[in-house]
């Protein structure tokens, strides 16, 4: 079969071709570890200083892991946070307290603000329960007969629980799903787009039109050779995410293998076809921040609902937006196979799009 | 004898570029026929329309009796292309083999004509090496065995001899014209004048139009010269 033949001299060059191999199998793997240590170290412990603050006030921010370096009086509060390298410092005056951050990070600033008003918040809430205890008391001592039984008043507890993840699920774990496809995307995209680009610089396209071989077996077998390495692709890559990096898998592992299998020919067939739009391989780089960055913007990463209307329709024309959807249901959700199979069929869609356009493309080379 | 090659009226264009314009050609079967003219006059166009690459805009083109393009003539065709279109990574071995079995060659006959092809231009000592290690002859004369490997009936050979030494350029003529005795039809585009005086009959291509057909000595003696150099450079002129 002429599929084959195909089939078998893209392996033969793609086995010889170590760095696109390397690029293919290694270059996903490290980005992911990458991120991962990234995502998921540790925080550091917020360090302010306090003027005027109460014990009860420092004893309550130190529960809450926060460094707190205690000063008598303060001329200049901004350069002692940036001279002893503070994330801020609380001052009491009269009965307000003055909050300075450092706010160098926004999202730790963010963070660190949360977390002192939560303690001023509790400590007041305790100073109010212990002055109405006092209260009742002064109360019953000045009004003889029956004496009442004050009756303690307990501290509400907050029992979280969690529909998807865990107390300590990290950013990372429901980001790794959406990477995880799009390196898959990108890899593939890349690798058989100037595949078939250097196919066509090279003459050899043209001396392939001129055997009696189908247009359409050109496409299935340029399908089937580069999807045999986007399938080892795959697997590495996602075996390397949950089993190495240790990335929350809580649906099957075949169901990721399955998506991912889908990407990969969505991103070959697109891959192929952009490649009949450049002419060299400089060309073809330059649709990487047209068709392919974009992507990772509507995979899910931040999330779609929220984005304004003409957005949401740009994200339901992106393959990447399905692909992160279904990948985050399987891997972070823990969703079976009836709960993807819409976007799994959409994907299928797209490839069998580009396939057919592909097909209809390759009569730029041959007329028959 | 039946005609192989008939080009009918053949224009083609591209937008408003007039690239060939009305050829008419006849090419018998077990004749190496030349095609003779100046870089872009066309002459790969015409040769791509043959092969079932291109169809023209206006006219028909029929090999072997059956309307081009078609796929299942291609099996009939043997090309070999003005650039060498080989897979550098892959040996001339492999080469050969690829194409062999995009035409469904059986492995055993596979075997017999990769042996017979490489032989025949001389790589046999190279076809487990890398075709990016070819020199730019070796490229070409690779190019002619992968045209060969199909055992064709007619073969298209676009200026066939170009970057090849003069001891193998012999040699190719050599094989040419024993393919000629067993009945294969060559058509041949080339712009060294001594080779068109190798052929059987000839074409003058210039600017998409055939200037002038027959056989070396016919044209010579149309023209009243000796040299088909001459011949060209007249034919030319008179036009101009």
């Amino acid at each position: 079969m002429r599929v084959l033949a195909l089939v078998k001299r893209i392996s033969q060059q793609m086995i010889r071709d170590k760095r696109a191999l390397a690029l293919m199998m290694v270059a996903p793997l490290l980005i992911l570890t990458l991120l991962d240590y990234l995502l998921t170290s540790e925080t550091v412990t917020p360090k302010i200083g306090v003027a005027h603050v109460d014990d009860m006030l420092i004893e309550q921010l130190e529960e809450m892991d926060i460094a707190v370096l205690t000063y008598d009086d303060i001329e200049d509060k901004e350069q002692i946070i940036i001279d002893k390298e503070l994330d801020g410092f609380l001052r009491m005056e009269d009965d307000n307290i003055q909050i300075t951050l450092k706010n160098a990070n926004p999202s730790t600033a963010k963070a660190l603000q949360m977390k002192i008003q939560q303690a001023v918040a509790a400590v007041s809430a305790k100073e109010q329960a212990n002055k109405l205890s006092l209260f009742i008391q002064q109360i019953q001592e000045k009004a003889p007969g029956n004496l009442i039984e004050l009756e303690q008043g307990k501290a509400l507890e907050i029992d979280t629980d969690y529909i998807y993840g865990k107390q300590d699920t990290t950013f990372f774990d429901q980001l790794s799903p959406i990477l995880v496809g799009y390196f898959v995307f990108f890899f593939v995209f890349l690798i058989s787009g100037i595949a078939l680009l250097r196919e066509r610089t090279t003459g050899t396209l043209d001396r392939l039109l001129a055997t009696p071989i189908q247009r359409r077996e050109i496409v299935f077998g340029y399908l089937l050779g580069y999807g045999l390495f986007a399938i080892i692709q795959t697997i590495i890559v996602v075996f390397y995410a949950v089993k190495v990096l240790d990335i929350t898998l809580i649906g099957s592992l075949w169901h990721v293998i399955l998506i991912n299998l889908t990407i990969a020919l969505v991103a070959l067939s697109l891959g192929i076809l952009l490649s009949a739009f450049a002419n060299s391989e400089f060309q073809m780089m330059q649709f990487i921040p047209i068709a392919i960055i974009p992507q990772i913007f509507f995979a899910g990463i931040f999330p779609v609902e929220g984005m304004a209307d003409w957005l949401q329709v740009i994200a339901k024309g992106m393959p990447m937006y399905y692909a992160g959807n279904a990948l985050v249901d399987v891997m972070y959700k823990g969703l079976g196979i009836s709960d993807i199979q819409y976007d799994l069929l959409i994907l299928l869609g797209f490839a069998i799009v580009f396939i057919l356009l592909n097909i209809v493309t390759l009569k730029k080379y041959r007329d028959i | 004898m039946a005609s192989t090659i008939v080009i009918k009226d053949v224009s083609k264009s591209y937008g408003k570029k007039i690239v060939l314009n009305q050829i008419n050609l006849t090419v018998e079967s077990g004749q190496i026929f030349g095609l003779i003219g100046p870089s872009g006059s066309g002459k790969t166009t015409l040769v791509k329309m043959i092969v079932g690459m291109n169809r023209p805009s206006h006219g028909d083109v029929h090999v072997l009796n059956t309307l081009v393009p078609n796929l299942n003539l291609m099996q009939k065709i043997g090309y070999m292309a003005q650039a060498d279109a080989l897979y550098g990574d892959l040996t001339g071995e492999e080469n050969l083999r690829f194409f062999a079995s995009l035409f469904k060659l059986k492995k055993e006959e596979q075997k017999v004509r990769i042996n017979y092809a490489a032989n025949l231009v001389n790589l046999t000592a190279h076809l487990k090496k890398k075709v990016q290690d070819y020199s730019g002859g070796m490229k070409r004369r690779l190019s002619l065995a992968v045209a060969l490997i199909q055992d064709p009936q007619i073969l298209i050979l676009d200026e066939p001899t170009v970057g090849i030494d003069p001891e193998l350029r012999q040699s190719i003529w050599t094989e040419i014209r024993r393919l000629k005795t067993t009945g294969k039809t060559i058509l041949i585009t080339t712009h060294v004048m001594d080779e068109a005086d190798k052929c059987d009959r000839l074409a003058m291509v210039r600017d998409g139009e055939i200037l002038a057909s027959g056989t070396p000595a016919e044209l010579k003696e149309q023209y009243n010269i000796t040299s088909l150099e001459e011949v060209f450079l007249k034919a030319g002129g008179k036009k101009g």
